[in-house]
This record gives C-alpha cells, structure tokens and sequence, in this order.
C-alpha cells in the first residue's frame, strides 16, 4: 500500500470540523449521506481538476447518497472515503466499501458510545451530585468527561482511515473498539450501582425519616422494570405514576 | 410572570441544545442535566434546575440516541423544566413541591420534542428530493444548501418547541403554586426521588445486564452506594 498523500492542515481541519455536523440533514432515505459528502468535500477539492474536474462531482455524487453509520464513527469512513478517492480507486470498489462499513461503524458505536460512554459519564456526574459536588462542577464532570473522549475519537477515526484506506477494516479490530465497550460497561455498572442511592440521598437532604424505605422502593421499581423490559420502558411508567401523583395532588 | 428578555435566553438556550442533540455538535449540551441546570441559572435558581436536571438524567439513562429510532428529545423539554422547577423567590420547600410537576414537564415535553424530530427528518427528505438532480451531479452547493437548510430548521425548531413549552408551562406553574401540597415537599421529594432512582436503576441493569456477570458489579455498586446513604 502506497504511503497516504499528505493533506493540507487547513483541509484537516475543515474536514474535522464539518464531522461535527455530519448529521444536520438526517432523514430516512439518504440518512447522514448528504453529511458524508458534506464533511468531506473540502479535501475532494485536491482531487485531479479541482472544484471542476470529474472526478470531484464524481466524488461528491458518489458520497451523498445512503450512508448510515453512528455519527462519531463516521469519522473513520470519511478518513477512509477521503484516502480512496486521493488514491484514484475505481469508483465501483468505493461504492462497495460505502456499504460495507455502515453495519459495522453503526454497532461498534453503539455499543461503544450510546450503550457505553454516554450512561458512564452521566452516572460519574451523578455521583459528583450525590458526592455533593456544586452545579459548575457536575455540569464540568459530565460535559468535560463525555466530550474528551468524544472529540478524540472523531479526531482518531479521521486520522485511522485516511492512514489505512479501504484497509480501515483492521481499525475496527483496535482494542477501544473491541474490548473498550465491555470495561466502559463494568465501571458504568459499578459507578452507577454507588451514584444512584446517595442521589436520592441528596434529593431528599432533609428529609427526617431513614433513607432506607425509600432505597427500597426505588429497587422494587428497578427490579419489576427489568423484568417487564421487553413490554414497557421504564421513562413511560414513570411518566404514568407521576401523573397520577400530579392529578392526586391537585384534586384532593 | 417571567420577564421577556428571560424568556428570549431561555428559548436561545433550547435551541442551543436542540441543535445539539442530532444536528451539531452533539457534545450532550442537550442531556437533562446540561440542559435543565443552564435554565435555572439564566432563571436565578441553579440549585433548582440542576435538581430537576438530576431526576430527568435518571429517566435518560433509559433513552439512548440509536439511529433512527424514535427517543424522546431531552433538550428544549429540559430547558422548560428546569425553567418550572425554578419558582422565582422560592424557597426549598416550595422548590421541592414544585418539583414533581416540573419533572412531569419535562418527560411529557421530551416526548412531544422527539416527536418534532420526526418531522424535521421528513422535512429533510423534501429538501434532498428537491435538490436530487444536483445531488446526482455532484454539485456541491446542493450538498452544502440540503446541510445548511437542516441545520437551520432545526436550530429554529428546537427554539420554537422551547418557546412554546414556556408560554404553556410558566403560566400553569404560576397557577398551581399554591394548590400542590400533598403531604408537603417531603411527600414530593419521596415520589419523584424513588421514581427517578428506580428507572435509572432499571436502565443501567438494562445495559449491563447482557455481559455475563456485570449484573453483580452493580449489584456491589448499590450495596456499596446504599450502605454509604444509611450511613451518611
């Protein structure tokens, strides 16, 4: 595999920047496509002929048709897509590759960032709640921890797949990916188990009665939805007996 | 009555966090906790919006963001609430009455927001059909115009469902201040606390539970936290 070209820090940075909104005209037929063509145009501008050659409205047509990945990861295929329309690959073998990585980048992200990284840091913002933490400090703990990660991976799966090309497969073996989603889940499952007694503690600050009535209550609650998880979210129930409490309170 | 300007940085503030949610940057500025607390300040009571922002990040915790399925949005319904948890010139108890309504506002406005999602994700499409010759070609300033045009209209639908949400909600709270009083703030704090804890919990055993064994790391995590909140 030949060495990557080298990309302009400015085109870099345009790329990067425009990941971000890699999802602002989301829909159901061409999902985030028209993002990945988005993010990725300013570097398809070095392509043989510039903004007016063939190859660049090839390129553009190509990339803004269905695509659907998790947004972070998409990072990596606009990286990749990037490499192999630098490289001159056919335009048959990219359009493979487009549909390829969209199964993949969409579950490893789930799992690794929705199901993972997400809850995490909201359950180590919690505990800094019920650890007492002021309002600046739990909105940094949530906001600065979340995004750390966050940024870098976008900034990795940019930098991963344009170095590896349509070879970007052997990034998705890296050990964030395959093994990070089960250690994020065992310390979310431990720091999650300690935050949420002490914040009912601490929303309860006060209150006289033992703390213990309460703390077994929330766990009937937590056990009966995990068992009719397959029936009812959790979010709904709590939506319905908060309106009932609410019409109680107003009636009586 | 909350005063104008007031109302203007609230709904900003929910745009904000609307466009944040999907469309850019998705930093989680539109999490309940970010988004609820940020609406207390700019109301005067960050101790109140952070508290309802705690209890809806419990009820979050259930609903992650996958794809395109439908969740609730969590950001202008969370700027609302924390803007109705924060009475001004409320003390704790009259706070902790309040509470639950606000907590009430919030879950019944992230379900009616995500519900705006759809619609926005639909009008998207009309835009792209639109353009689908041009996108076709290649033609890049269809690209940057389908992107620019979803990332306005969603910045403006965000703010319109948190004005709305606002006008419906501040007025309703002015109105019932003084009737909710069932068993006081304790009774009020117990409800919605149990409830907020109990779905987190849910939630979390509902991630965890499909790796062999993770249920018993949060099994410590609760013994550990609960022993610390009996003895605390």
């Amino acid at each position: 595999m030949k060495a990557a070209p080298t990309l302009p820090l400015g085109t870099w940075l345009h790329v990067f920047v425009r990941l971000f909104a890699v999802q602002g005209s989301y829909n159901y037929e061409t999902m985030i496509g028209n993002g990945i063509a988005f993010a990725a145009e300013p570097a398809f501008r070095l392509l043989p002929g510039g903004r007016d050659g063939d190859a660049y409205h090839a390129a553009m047509a190509r990339h803004s048709r269905y695509f659907n990945a998790h947004p972070y990861l998409a990072a990596l295929a606009v990286g990749a897509l990037v490499r192999a329309e630098l490289d001159g690959e056919a335009g048959e073998r990219v359009e493979r590759f487009r549909t390829a990585c969209c199964g993949p980048l969409g579950a490893a992200g789930d799992r690794l960032v929705w199901a993972g990284w997400l809850p995490f840091c909201s359950a180590l913002a919690l505990l800094a709640y019920g650890l007492g933490a002021s309002a600046a400090g739990v909105l940094l703990t949530f906001v600065g921890t979340y995004n750390v990660a966050h940024v870098a991976l976008r900034a990795w799966g940019l930098r991963a797949g344009y170095r590896e090309g349509l070879k970007v497969a052997s990034a998705l073996g890296s050990p964030v990916l395959r093994t990070g989603p089960l250690h994020v889940a065992r310390a979310l499952a431990i720091v999650a188990g300690v935050a949420l007694p002490l914040v009912l503690l601490r929303v309860r600050a006060g209150h006289p009665t033992p703390i213990g009535f309460e703390l077994g209550l929330a766990a009937l609650l937590a056990v009966a939805l995990a068992r009719w998880q397959a029936r009812t979210d959790g979010w709904r129930v709590g939506v319905i007996l908060l309106l009932l409490f609410f019409i109680y309170s107003v009636v009586r | 009555m909350m005063e104008p300007g007031t109302l203007v940085v609230l709904t900003g503030l929910g745009a904000v966090v609307g466009l944040d949610f999907v469309s850019f940057p998705q930093a989680m500025l539109s999490r309940p906790l970010v988004a609820a607390t940020l609406a207390g300040a700019v109301c005067g009571n960050v101790t109140a919006g952070l508290l309802a922002g705690v209890l809806l990040e419990c009820f979050a915790l259930e609903t992650m963001p996958f794809g395109a399925s439908r969740y609730p949005e969590w950001g202008p319904a969370s700027v609302a609430a924390g803007a109705v948890a924060a009475v001004p010139g409320a003390d704790a108890e009259l706070t902790a009455r309040m509470l639950p309504f606000a907590v009430l506002a919030g879950l019944l406005g992230a379900m009616a927001g995500g519900q705006t999602l759809v619609w926005l994700r639909q009008f998207n499409l009309k835009v792209a059909a639109r353009y689908r010759d041009e996108l076709a070609a290649g033609d890049a300033a269809a690209v940057t115009s389908v992107q620019w045009t979803g990332l306005v209209i969603d910045f403006g639908r965000a703010g319109a469902v948190t004005a709305l949400f606002l006008v419906v909600l501040l007025p309703l709270r002015d109105a019932l201040l003084d009737g909710l009083n069932v068993g006081g703030h304790a009774a009020s704090l117990t409800v919605v606390g149990v409830l907020a804890v109990g779905v987190g919990a849910g939630a979390i055993w509902k991630v965890v539970h499909s790796a062999r064994g993770y249920e018993w790391y949060l099994a410590a995590g609760v013994a550990l936290g609960s022993a610390a909140a009996v003895l605390l």
